[in-house]
């Protein structure tokens, strides 16, 4: 119980100075809706909506690199990750805190891509929504990890994109297959994604933070 | 007998060198004089027997790598990281020279120098960028304990995505890459299999050799540090 109560309270924490400082948030919103508006020169005329349908992935992915690189920034800087790091409570708490931060911060920006999307592109399925749900859950707990890894390095903006993307390639391969009627087998590839990745991310937080 | 065994015990770098030079020069002898024309590709087809050693070779550094990785964060083992960190930095050199020697053999047989419907080079591919941004994660952060548990977290996320994306490409494809192991063994002639087979070995072996070189290089650098910094 004290377990879920400190993450709750470590992710309300994210979320109470997002709503303060407004740092993040918008950043993601104006770069998905800039990112679209990119792509509708990019495409050529009449390249149709499963083309689009693919670059929506890239908007995705893209969006929550902008979201992770900002995702432990405050805490490097004011020095609270050490302090997170002596507080009595399990270290794979604090991942999963910011985990559901991050989470809530792809939500809130795809709320507005994906209507966005279906307005300019193409209509947007029920199994593409199911997918980007799956395709969050995978890049939030991933990218919390690698950001606390890459916040710890001289060049974190620079290094993050470069951990995260070789991980992300299968988030792209299963959203991008799920999203253009590949069947559910991509849904189920993306559960096993995220369980394989949540295990493992999970398990291995405590030596990324400790000694930080 | 038990004189050798111990001569070679001392020399055991010298040993496993001469191993490698001598199967490596079996293996080109093999290869150029012993094994077949392949009856679809000709002559072409020999570059198999570079090609698929120097991808299973980088296969076991990677794994050699996330095994030391494995020691660094079950035990604590200092001397584990810069091992894992050597393997890797093997597996990424050998990985490169099976992009370049598959790229030619595609060129070759396929006509082109690269296929994106193709499992084995897409996976190889993203591997390749996987563990290149591992050298960009370890040239950034501080030496210490702290970077040694993180090389090793990232090291071991690498043994996960191999399944992983095998599984993710596997999905949706054709094949055109030759499947030379199948669940019915080795679909090659018993001339062609010894070849591969030594072939192999001598690749195995330079990976030896060049990790023992690097490791003893850069053991003795650290060693010279401490010893100014001893001085200083």
């Amino acid at each position: 119980m004290t377990y879920a109560a400190d993450v709750a309270a470590l992710a309300r924490k994210d979320l109470l100075l997002e709503l303060r400082a407004k740092e993040t948030l918008p950043a993601m919103l104006l770069f998905v809706l800039s990112t679209l508006t990119v792509f509708h020169f990019a495409l050529p005329r009449g390249a149709g909506g499963l083309a689009a349908l693919g670059l929506l992935w890239v908007a995705i992915v893209f969006t929550a690199l902008l979201g992770l690189t900002r995702a432990f920034v405050a805490e490097r800087e004011q020095g609270l990750l050490d302090a997170l790091v002596l507080a009595p409570c399990d270290r794979s708490a604090i991942w999963l805190g910011k985990a559901v931060a991050v989470l809530a911060f792809l939500v809130a920006a795809e709320l507005v891509a994906l209507p966005a999307f279906a307005a300019f592109f193409a209509p947007v399925g029920a199994r593409t929504i199911v997918a980007v749900v799956l395709a969050d859950v995978g890049i939030a707990t991933v990218g919390t990890l690698l950001g606390a890894m890459a916040v710890a390095g001289r060049a974190r903006e620079l290094l993050l994109p470069l951990l995260f993307l070789p991980l992300a390639i299968p988030i792209v391969v299963g959203g991008v297959g799920a999203s253009a009627g590949g069947g559910s087998r991509y849904l189920a590839f993306l559960a096993l994604y995220d369980a394989v990745f949540a295990v493992l991310s999970w398990a291995s937080f405590e030596y990324v933070v400790a000694e930080a | 007998m038990d004189h050798v065994t111990r001569r070679l015990s001392e020399n055991r770098g010298v040993a496993s060198a001469t191993a490698a030079v001598a199967l490596l020069a079996a293996s080109i002898g093999l290869i150029f004089f012993y094994a077949p024309d392949d009856t679809d590709q000709g002559f072409s087809q020999r570059i198999f027997y570079f090609h698929v050693p120097l991808a299973l070779t980088s296969y076991v550094c990677f794994a050699w790598g996330a095994w030391k990785a494995l020691r660094v964060l079950w035990k604590g083992d200092d001397e584990a990281d810069l091992e894992s960190y050597v393997a890797i930095h093997q597996g990424v050199i050998f990985g490169a020279l099976t992009l370049v020697t598959g790229s030619l053999w595609a060129r070759a047989s396929w006509g082109v120098w690269w296929s994106w419907s193709e499992d084995q080079l897409v996976l190889f591919l993203v591997l390749f960028l996987f563990y290149c941004a591992y050298f960009m994660l370890r040239f950034s952060v501080e030496p210490g304990r702290a970077r040694a548990n993180m090389c090793a977290v990232y090291a071991l996320f690498g043994v996960v995505l191999i399944p992983i994306s095998f599984l993710a490409i596997r999905l949706s494809r054709k094949f055109i890459h030759p499947v030379v192991f199948t669940s019915h063994g080795p679909q090659m002639a018993g001339s062609q299999f010894l070849t591969f087979c030594v072939s192999l070995a001598g690749m195995i072996m330079l990976f030896v050799v060049l990790y023992h070189v690097e490791l003893a290089g850069k053991r003795i650098d650290a060693h010279l540090r401490d010893l100014r910094e001893l001085l200083a």
